[in-house]
């Protein structure tokens, strides 16, 4: 499957001739080229997931692959890091995940982007983030994987600041760099504290289940926790970061400043899960050597969906709603890694999780672009602009509402199986867990109907903006990949993931677990009901609802008030006390030594230079005395 | 003659070609006309030494050659490469090559002008080819005097005052220097100055433990060790456009050269014993300058403080004494000396064009400025080791490196030298954020031009070579490695 | 004759008497040439000094080495070279109180005025 390379290098080579290019070529030209681009390498994934599913399977599991590697760059004798493809069932699934949201995105940006300042830059940048996100997910070693990652942060920090000009897209797109960067700081630590002792950085030899290389680092122990245990948490932190888990999440929002494909792609579908993806690359090693810290991502990962959820059902900006949406979902997945064990039935949360991740993908990247849909007929992001859209926009109105009942978990949409099987795997590991996670589902199912409504139904009085723009349909070109993706929500659910995926790569069949179903689908409903009293119509429940619980909701459109704390870190601590006055500090202190150093030759010289006076006399006393000195140690001493 | 001396001859031909020159055009051809030779000449260089090595030459110096030169003090002019003199070698011609380039506009007094620089370019090219400590201090001085005339005329803000402190400071270094190379001289019992023949001979450890401090720290100043680094901000601040790249890109990496072969190779004993004093001081540059640049608002002191962390690195990972984070020193001198030039060549483009350095002043520049705006972004990602460029090749070789020390000391100080990638994002993204991005802070800088022909020819020769080796960094590395491996073996053993 | 004439003399004036005074000429000559500020008295105290060095060679000649007559030859020589450098120093005085107007030795203290 050699040809596997090809989906990576098309990607790369357009991003380099579309970007040199830029404006020599129309618009048009660029933006047909990058689509046809990302067409052929979807394809190419869809026939390598199909070769590869038919034919490697040996011996209960599928095989690993790695049709092409190089040496890229050599650190010691045993460490090396190379650039290659490893195929395995995760990544032939993210190859097919990534390139077919791309190809959508790529698609509907032709008719959203259009006319727009940047055209060609923008699929420059889209074709370097594509290439960049399938070198993370076909990274052989795990340094390969550290450096697609930092090159999906810098395409990430490119397409959020596309519209350059406006001074919150800059700070956006710059808060997201730093704060992943912060998480890759521990990402790179974990790196090194593991490879030091384990001597690879290869996934096929750390994932092997050869116990004997985490030997040493399993016995050492560094402030209670072991060294392995360390270092797998540093790894998961970095992983956190890319994939906004709480307390790093604070970027995701204020990245919806990018243009709302961007958003479809990269913070909905693609570089959010790769921290999901990190970890169940190593998954081997955090289930059999490391299950605390597995338990611990668990809990992350619950109190993130928690939180996040929570903060969503009283934002007012559409997109602000689905970004804290896909951080309660990544906690989700997140959730289902921690709480799965390894093999078989045991590793049901593994396969839960990336399922889940599968439609996800999909459905969260049907919802952006319905929200661009939405926000390009009506020029504005915020709910309170709109309502009563269903007659206008029947196409977005209709795929819209397939996504919002798949991710409230209604069946047969795909969102149901695969948060079904979640829960499942939560309520096997353990019951509060299930419930709390439960909950979480139907607090989702309320705030993403609370959207619907607002958005498509909610007839409240119609602003002056709203009346001045007729509202129609979007075009074909953006309509169509809200279609492609509906249908694949409709029927993805029906997959038999466990045929493709699992914790070690054998074969395990889903079934559904009528008890956890009946119960997540009573609280999907329940939280749909709330949502349609509340906001089907216009009325003020809302508004007193708000004043019961004030001040839950003052904080929860604050975010809870975690922006506040890290700009206070960041101005005050960093800024002010740490930099200005080790500034002042080597200004007026180290330079100014040096400073008095010369400040003092000088004044020591001023006064040496009345020994040069010119005055003969003065000489003559010096001869004198000299003489005198001379003759008496000769005299005396000597 | 040896053929690495042509490395100096065309220099000094290029110095003597400029006095009969009159004009403006004619000075251009004669600078131009060195600059390409010396292009070309290293290019040649890297791919003879690499035809040797294949062909299975391996001895620790190629194309060696010996004059006497003063018998009785065994100073002789004596040349030589390895694979970490090729390295630096291939990155001061580029950086000479860029830097005629970005001083083509030079209106006043350009044939002077023209003449420090190469002497400047003698003494650097001398100075990497040199095989006896004597020369080598030679060449040293030769490249550090012209810094004074060519700041001090050729400058702008406080010129005098800067180029003084610059040239005192580093004229102190190289006193304490001379000290320790006497020390190595006597202390080996004065039988020879060429370093493959000191290096087998022993010198006593009371005597090493003297002059080790002394010669790294007479290195240490021009690599802008804490806390002798306050030369730097205002000298590259006031320095011109091309001594600033030169400075920064190349003087300064012959700090971090001279400590490794003369200081750690010669005396590794006492390097061994004290080194843990320098790596603190060494950890605090890399983490001092980052933390120093954020507060700055002048573009070129932030870029000086950025070099003063980045320098900072290279001697910590020398100081860590073992093969993976040598080379990774010897990488990031590369890598570093390159973005630095890059930066400073765009800084003064954009200085000649906007008439501030002031960040406060200056706003959206993208928008009239594409090329130099482009180029300044992939400049900040490079310094901040984004992959594919030569920085993170540099930084990862280094931190994987560093991390080999097992012990509490050496992973405290790597981990603050880790986090120093956070902190450089944050002073970079914020420049790049206020000038490239944003809404425009000046009206009348939507007046500018965007770069001319011999500015993207100076940017693109220094990004081309960014990329080449962010990209496809096995060959350089192994190079480096392998000239680096006996080097290690012999201060470990 | 000459043995009595020399006993004679010997008899009433001691060698150190010679010595004694031609050392206190001599630093009578330094301290003349240390603090006074006239170059013309300065140059005096010089020959102060000189004529005390011939009184110590002739004494000391005519003492200690009465066959030998080299001191008395330095002593002529040093008489003769005195005049000569006298007469050049006046001439440079001269020279300079034509551009100084001063005959303080003060006053010339800077090569380049």
């Amino acid at each position: 499957m050699q040809y596997a390379l090809v989906i990576l290098l098309l990607p790369l080579l357009n991003f380099l001739v579309t970007g040199l290019m830029d404006t020599r070529w129309k618009a048009r030209v660029a933006g047909t080229i990058s689509t046809v681009a990302i067409a052929v390498i979807t394809l190419l994934s869809y026939v390598t997931a199909y070769e590869y599913f038919t034919t490697r399977f040996q011996d209960g599991s599928y095989q690993a692959f790695i049709p092409f590697e190089l040496n890229w760059l050599r650190f010691t004798d045993t460490l090396q890091v190379q650039l290659g493809l490893l195929l395995d069932p995760i990544s032939v699934m993210m190859l097919v995940v990534v390139t077919t949201v791309s190809l959508m995105v790529h698609l509907y940006s032709l008719s959203y982007m259009k006319g727009e300042r940047g055209f060609e830059r923008y699929y420059a940048f889209l074709s370097l983030f594509t290439f960049s996100m399938l070198g993370l997910v076909v990274a052989t070693n795990i340094f390969q994987m550290y450096i697609f990652w930092e090159l999906v942060g810098v395409s990430s920090y490119l397409l959020i600041g596309f519209y350059y000009t406006r001074p919150a897209a800059v700070a956006a797109a710059k808060k997201a760099f730093i704060v992943t960067r912060f998480a890759d700081l521990f990402f790179l630590a974990g790196i090194l504290l593991l490879s030091y002792y384990t001597q690879t950085f290869d996934f096929t030899a750390l994932t092997s289940g050869d116990g004997r290389m985490f030997g040493t680092i399993g016995s050492l122990t560094f402030m209670g926790g072991s060294v392995l245990s360390w270092a797998m948490a540093l790894i998961f932190i970095g992983g956190a970061g890319k994939s906004a888990l709480f307390p790093l999440h604070i970027w995701l929002p204020d990245a919806m400043e990018g243009p709302t494909p961007v958003s479809a792609l990269i913070h909905a579908a693609t570089m959010v899960v790769a921290g999901v993806y990190l970890v169940a690359r190593l998954f081997p090693v955090y289930a059999v050597q490391t299950p605390e810290v597995l338990h611990g991502i668990a809990y992350t990962g619950l109190f993130t969906a928690l939180f996040s959820a929570v903060i969503a059902c009283v934002q007012t900006d559409i997109k602000r709603v689905l970004a804290f949406s896909t951080i309660s979902q990544i906690g989700f997945m997140m959730v289902g890694l921690g709480v799965s064990g390894y093999g078989a039935h045991e590793g049901l949360g593994y396969m839960a999780s990336l399922f889940h991740l599968f439609t996800h993908a999909m459905f969260k990247a049907l919802l952006f672009l319905g929200a661009g849909s939405v926000i390009h007929a009506v020029h504005s992001n915020s709910m309170d602009d709109m309502g009563q859209l269903r007659k206008r926009m029947p196409v977005t109105h209709l795929t819209f509402l397939v996504a919002c009942l798949a991710i409230a978990g209604i069946p047969p949409f795909s969102g149901f199986f695969s948060k079904d099987e979640i829960l499942a795997a939560a309520f096997h590991f353990s019951p509060p867990v299930g419930w709390i996670l439960s909950g979480i589902a139907g607090l989702t199912a309320f705030y993403m109907f609370r959207l619907y409504y607002n958005i498509f139904w909610n007839d409240k009085p119609p602003t002056s903006r709203h009346a001045e723009h007729p509202v129609h349909e979007s075009p074909a070109l953006m309509t169509l990949p809200l279609i492609v993706l509906a249908l694949i929500t409709l029927v993805a659910g029906f997959i038999p993931f466990g045929r493709f995926v699992t914790s070690d790569r054998g074969l395990y069949t889903i079934s559904l677990d009528w008890q956890v179903a009946a119960s997540s689908i009573l609280i999907a409903l329940a939280g749909i009901g709330l949502a349609t009293v509340l906001y089907r119509r216009n009325n003020d429940k809302p508004a007193r609802l708000k004043l019961k619980f004030a001040g839950l909701h003052e904080a929860a459109t604050h975010r809870f008030y975690i922006d506040e704390i890290y700009l206070f870190l960041t101005k005050k601590v960093v800024f002010n006390s740490i930099s200005r006055p080790l500034a002042w500090f080597d200004r007026h202190i180290v330079d100014g030594f040096m400073n008095l150093l010369a400040t003092v030759s000088n004044r020591v010289s001023v006064r040496i230079k009345g020994i040069q006076s010119g005055h003969i006399q003065q000489y003559a006393w010096v001869f004198l005395f000299a003489t005198l000195a001379i003759a008496g140690i000769l005299l005396f001493v000597v | 003659m040896n053929f690495l001396s042509l490395f100096v001859v065309v220099p000094l031909l290029m110095l003597a070609g400029l006095f009969p020159a009159r004009t403006m055009r004619q000075i251009r051809a004669v600078a131009v006309t060195g600059a390409s030779l010396l292009m070309v000449l290293a290019c040649w260089l890297v791919w003879m030494y690499l035809a040797e090595r294949s062909s299975g030459n391996t001895s620790e110096m190629l194309f060696t050659a010996e004059t006497v030169w003063y018998p009785s003090l065994h100073i002789n002019y004596s040349v030589g490469v390895d694979g970490i003199s090729v390295a630096m070698i291939l990155l001061s011609a580029i950086i000479v090559f860029a830097g005629v380039f970005a001083s083509w506009k030079m209106e006043h007094l350009p044939r002077e002008f023209f003449l420090w620089f190469s002497l400047l370019a003698i003494g650097v090219f001398g100075f990497f080819i040199s095989t006896n400590l004597f020369t080598m201090f030679m060449f040293y001085e030769i490249a550090l005097i012209p810094m004074y005339l060519l700041i001090g005329v050729w400058g702008t803000g406080k010129k005098e005052y800067s180029a003084m402190k610059l040239i005192l400071m580093l004229m102190g270094g190289s006193a304490l220097l001379l000290v320790g190379i006497f020390g190595i001289y006597y202390g080996s019992g004065a039988s020879t100055l060429t370093i493959t023949e000191l290096a087998a001979l022993t010198i006593p450890i009371e005597l090493q433990r003297y002059f080790f401090p002394l010669t790294f720290m007479g290195f240490g100043v021009l690599g802008a060790l804490f806390p002798f680094h306050t030369w730097s901000p205002d000298g590259h601040a006031s320095a011109p456009t091309a001594v600033s790249m030169l400075h920064a890109g190349v003087l300064m990496k012959l700090g971090g050269y001279g400590a490794f072969r003369v200081a750690m190779y010669l005396m590794p004993e006492a390097a061994g014993e004290m080194s843990w004093i320098f790596l603190i001081l060494t950890g605090i540059s890399v983490v001092y300058g980052a933390f120093g640049a954020i507060h700055q608002t002048d573009l070129k002191y932030i870029n000086a403080y950025s070099s003063v962390s980045h320098c900072g690195l290279v001697l910590f990972a020398i100081l860590m004494g073992n093969e993976t984070s040598t080379t990774g020193a010897i990488l990031q001198m590369v890598s570093h000396g390159l973005m630095t030039a890059l930066f400073f060549a765009l800084i003064g483009m954009i200085y000649g064009r906007t008439h501030t350095r002031l960040v406060t002043e200056m706003g959206g520049l993208m928008k009239v400025m594409p090329f130099l705006g482009v180029s300044y972004v992939i400049a900040g990602m490079a310094s901040l080791g984004l992959p594919g460029l030569s920085g993170f090749v540099a930084e990862m070789t280094i931190f994987v490196g560093a991390f080999q020390e097992p012990d509490l000391l050496h992973r405290v100080l790597t981990f603050g030298a880790i986090a120093s990638i956070v902190i450089t994002a944050v002073y970079i993204l914020r420049v790049v954020g206020k000038i490239i991005f944003g809404p425009m802070a000046d009206r009348h800088h939507e007046q500018l031009t965007d770069a001319v022909w011999h500015e993207r020819l100076s940017v693109g020769v220094l990004i081309a070579a960014i990329v080449a080796v962010g990209s496809f960094p096995y060959w350089l590395s192994e190079m480096i490695n392998e000239s680096v491996a006996p080097l290690i073996t012999h201060i470990l053993r | 004759m000459g043995e009595s004439i020399l006993t004679a003399s010997q008899a009433y004036i001691p060698l150190e008497a010679y010595i004694l005074v031609s050392l206190i000429m001599f630093f009578a000559g330094v301290y003349g040439f240390l603090v006074r500020r006239s170059v013309l008295l300065m140059l005096i105290s010089v020959e102060l000094m000189l004529n005390a060095a011939d009184l110590n060679f002739a004494a000391i000649n005519r003492y200690l080495y009465p066959e030998h007559s080299e001191g008395f030859f330095f002593a002529l020589f040093t008489i003769a070279i005195a005049a000569c450098e006298t007469a050049v120093a006046i001439a440079i005085f001269i020279n300079a109180y034509r551009n100084l107007q001063s005959v303080k030795v003060n006053s010339i203290s800077t090569l380049k005025e």
